[in-house]
């Protein structure tokens, strides 16, 4: 088989085109880099479109009371104290100006009364925060982003997926990519690498992510030697479709309980008010009553002086509430939860939730002006991710940067809604532009081994010359049923021993996968191509989930329910392949200083010590 | 367990890219609930691994996966079986899978739609704000809000004749990017003027209003009423109406302004089009009152705000 490959040589490669490739591509062009993005879909159709509810940033256009500050404590709190508060600080500090940034670009978010970029309320945010363009942020994000990126001299290579980095001397020096179109193969030479690749929820069977959503970024850093973290917390968002079964996992944006939707079992009771965990009690509403005065104040645009509804509380909390009252027998008719918005006005529905609306009109049938939808808990995120450097997002391998969801730090156990798209315009500017210095520094470009490159082509053309073997498509189908029952949202420990078990025997699975059919365009062969990703991101997330001995955000342990500060409050696991094995150990961020520290509440943190 | 059966074409571009293949039967189980892709993807699992086909979110907010179902241009994650049937009455026969039949052909379901990509560089980028201080309010933004809810699913750009029969790409932006322009040109902080790329380096005098756009858009964006027309209206204005601009429209009218206006608004083979197109400008014209109207008390805020500094 033909293994010629063209050649390519750009100061920056940002791997992955979503919103935090774009902004890390931008700010590196305007650095005076030479950059190539490579992006594994068409430019502008990666998973950042399908973010609906809005960007987090504390512009207090809204409420006049908000500051960096309270969202700085907001996202701590959230993230069960896990967070490395250095990351939280400069997102909750510069999220307003990449947001003004975005307007200045072209961006059209919804207004105030005032003509201000309009905000809105979402779980775990103390005040309404969230700019938005109805349910379609992420839209308006990766289009802006797209419009200005395509002016900025960078080269985009459409339709490419990396499949290796290279290293010399401990330094990340270029990568090797195939083109799905044609199947035509590509060396591309680096100075600095920055990885915007996103999550790994594909590895769920109920999951709100698009196919691109296989873990390669993860895997791509941990095979060239980078530290990853925090792998165990993986946050299901309570509210995904959960009927027609074609549909189940596609996201219900939370945006829906920040307008006033209500959550209700199969017995017609707001099942949230049994739920509100200790350290959120003071802050929410403990009454029907007290919630819709809450509601009714934000709908008619006051300053809320009530406290707000408990469906509002951190999702971790909500997604396990909805499971909690499965188990119990209170589930809605498909084995969900009921959310009505169907109480407000027809057309500020329309207005405010017009994805939301036509997805259930179109795919459930359900005219959700009139009736509840059915909801329940859908694999959304990943708070983990590689480890970066809080100040430059340049991994533990020199010359490789990592931002948006591919990273781990901000997040902690359990990552607020709203904060991921502020996530990747904070650090995917940051991450752009140490890499533009970084590769600066950087004299040439250096030759790399045609050993290895060989070894990669072989490698990868495998799947296509086999005689025999399994169709891939059964075994990414084996591998998401099993992650959903042993690495799910409630976890044990004979579960995730079996997974770790089930994995060895799927990765061998894996390697033994047939792709007729050519080069050309061929899903089957670009599908037998990400399972060793899948599997190495699955195996990282069900031994880290095996390690830690109690519950926390995206972590639920059946056999250890509760959360133990006294060993875990401050442990951030950490994983390396060391002689191609999996290691796993712990570490610890450096400690608050005590101006940050006295943002937080004091209560929670003693619990912490 | 309800079985369908799907005619897919299967193929590739020859030499000279016409596409060469042919249409290929596969039937499999149907669950309830079930959209195209649902089947498309079962076919892939179960007999065709290799069968080609663009998707990502299966959401409808991507526009990736773009196809003709039974003749017409649909997103097929968004398109439903149940429909299908429905639309098919009493006929048995396999469900029509087809690539988009105006871009040229990668393989399969799949074609090639770089061009958009080309487009859109062309198109100078906002000229924006320094400062971020402006103000526009929601009434403004609603207007352009619609624009930016394209998903570049280029099903417009597949439907439009001006494309599809006539392959005016280099001449042509088509509905897609007139909705883009038309996002720019009533873009509240844009102060670039993009009428004359518009009317010459676009070529929006080839569109003449048949509405086949709007009609596929899976956004449901108005492309026709509210983006097209205004912008022709707007060249109109720009170029010739004679209280406007004299000296322009002067030139304008000896250099053919009957033949464009005739081009552009007479010969609609519907004589609907007419009506709405002429109510339409109509509403455009208020529209452009109103938004100067904006423009000027925004300027007189800006000043006020000076004086009082």
């Amino acid at each position: 088989m033909d293994k010629s490959y063209s050649e390519w040589d750009f100061d920056v490669v940002v791997i992955g085109a979503g919103g935090a490739g774009l902004r890390a591509a931008i700010e590196a062009s305007s650095n005076g880099a030479k950059v190539g993005m490579i992006s594994k879909s068409m430019l502008g159709k990666a998973h950042t479109v399908m973010a609906e509810g809005g960007a987090a940033a504390a512009l207090a256009n809204k409420d006049h009371r908000d500051s960096w500050k309270i969202h700085f404590r907001d996202t701590m709190k959230g993230g069960k104290y896990l967070s490395d508060w250095r990351m939280a600080k400069v997102h909750a500090q510069q999220a307003p100006d990449r947001i003004r940034e975005l307007e200045q670009w072209g961006a059209v978010f919804d207004r105030t009364p005032e003509g201000k970029t309009s905000q809105r309320n979402f779980g775990g945010h103390t005040y309404p925060r969230l700019a938005h363009i109805g349910d379609a942020t992420g839209l308006e994000l990766i289009r802006t982003l797209q419009q200005r990126g395509i002016h900025t001299g960078m080269e985009v290579f459409m339709e490419y997926t990396v499949r290796h980095l290279f290293k010399k001397d401990g330094r990340v020096v270029g990568c090797f990519a195939y083109n799905r179109s044609d199947g035509s193969l590509h060396l591309f030479r680096a100075k600095s690498i920055v990885l915007a690749t996103g999550g790994i929820t594909r590895c769920w069977e109920v999951c709100s992510g698009s196919w691109e959503y296989t873990g390669e970024g993860h895997a791509l850093a941990y095979w060239t030697g980078a530290e990853m973290g925090d792998m165990e917390f993986v946050q299901f968002h309570p509210t995904g479709m959960i009927w027609p079964p074609s549909v189940k996992g596609i996201l219900v944006t939370e945006g829906v309980r920040g307008e006033g939707g209500m959550l209700t079992n199969s017995e017609g009771k707001r099942f949230m008010f049994d739920y509100v965990p200790e350290m959120y009690r003071e802050e929410f509403a403990d009454t029907e009553v007290e919630s819709s005065e809450w509601v009714k104040e934000v709908v008619a645009g006051k300053l809320a002086t009530k406290r707000r509804p408990p469906e509002l509380l951190t999702r971790d909390v909500v997604a396990k509430a909805i499971n909690s009252e499965k188990a119990a027998g209170r589930a809605s008719e498909h084995g969900g939860a009921y959310l009505d918005i169907s109480w407000r006005k027809s057309e500020e529905i329309k207005k405010k939730l017009p994805g939301m609306y036509h997805q259930f009109m179109e795919l459930a049938a359900v005219d959700i002006t009139k009736e509840p939808m059915e909801v329940g808990p859908t694999a959304h995120y990943v708070m983990g991710g590689v480890r970066v450097d809080p100040i430059t997002q340049e991994t533990s391998v020199p010359g490789l940067f990592a931002a948006g969801e591919a990273a781990t730090g901000l997040h902690g156990a359990n990552r607020l809604g709203g904060n991921s798209l502020s996530d990747l315009i904070t650090f995917g500017k940051i991450a752009g532009e140490h890499a533009a210095k970084s590769a600066s520094q950087v004299g040439s470009f250096e030759e790399i081994d045609e050993e290895e490159i060989d070894t990669v082509i072989t490698e990868m053309l495998e799947p296509l010359g086999r005689e025999e073997g399994e169709n891939p498509a059964k075994v990414v189908e084996d591998l998401r049923v099993m992650m959903q029952n042993k690495v799910g949202i409630i976890r044990t420990r004979e579960l995730l021993e079996e997974a770790l078990d089930d994995l060895d025997d799927l990765e061998v699975r894996g390697k033994n996968t047939m792709s007729p059919g050519g080069r050309v365009y061929n899903p089957g062969w670009h599908q037998a191509l990400e399972i060793a990703a899948m599997i190495d991101v699955s195996r990282m997330c069900a031994l880290s989930a095996l390690m830690r001995e109690e519950s926390r955000g995206g972590h639920t342990r059946d056999d250890f329910p509760s959360p133990d500060n006294s060993k875990w409050g401050n442990l951030n696991s950490r994983i390396k392949q060391v002689d191609g094995k999996m290691e796993i150990d712990y570490t610890s961020y450096p400690s608050i200083p005590d101006d940050l520290r006295n943002l937080l509440d004091s209560e929670d943190l003693v619990e912490e010590e | 367990m309800d079985k369908v059966t799907f005619s897919v074409f299967r193929g590739h571009p020859d030499e000279s890219g016409s596409p060469i293949g042919e249409m290929i039967e596969y039937t499999v189980d149907l669950d309830e609930g079930m959209v195209v892709l649902d089947v498309i993807h079962r076919i892939q699992a179960e007999e065709a691994p290799d069968l080609a086909c663009r998707w990502n979110c299966k959401a409808g907010k991507c526009g990736s996966c773009s196809a003709e179902v039974n003749g017409k241009p649909r997103l097929m994650c968004m398109t439903r079986m149940d429909d299908i049937k429905e639309e098919m009455g009493d006929y048995e026969g396999p469900v029509d899978i087809r690539p988009m039949q105006s871009f040229p052909l990668v393989r399969d379901l799949v074609t090639d739609t770089s061009w958009a990509y080309e487009v859109d560089r062309k198109i100078k980028p906002i000229n924006g704000p320094e400062e971020p201080d402006w103000v526009f309010n929601q009434h403004e933004a609603d207007r352009i809000q619609e624009f930016r809810s394209c998903i570049e699913c280029m099903l417009c750009v597949n439907t439009c004749h001006v494309m599809r029969e006539h392959q005016k790409f280099d001449e042509f932006a088509g509905p897609r990017f007139f909705v883009r322009l038309a996002s720019l040109e009533m873009h509240p902080l844009d102060t670039e003027n993009r009428i004359p790329e518009i009317k010459d380096d676009f070529g929006l005098s080839y569109c003449n209003i048949t509405r086949c756009c709007t009609e596929v858009c899976p956004a449901g964006i108005q492309i026709t009423d509210n983006a097209l027309i205004p912008l022709k209206e707007r060249v109109v204005t720009e170029y010739f109406d004679p209280l406007v601009n004299p000296i322009k429209a002067l030139g304008n009218l000896t250099s053919g302004v009957f033949s464009y206006l005739s081009e552009d608004f007479v010969q609609t083979a519907d004589p609907g089009n007419n009506k709405q197109a002429t109510n339409a400008q109509d509403a455009e014209r208020s529209r452009i009152e109103e938004a100067k109207k904006l423009e000027s008390e925004r300027t007189e805020k800006a000043r006020e705000r000076f004086r009082t500094e």
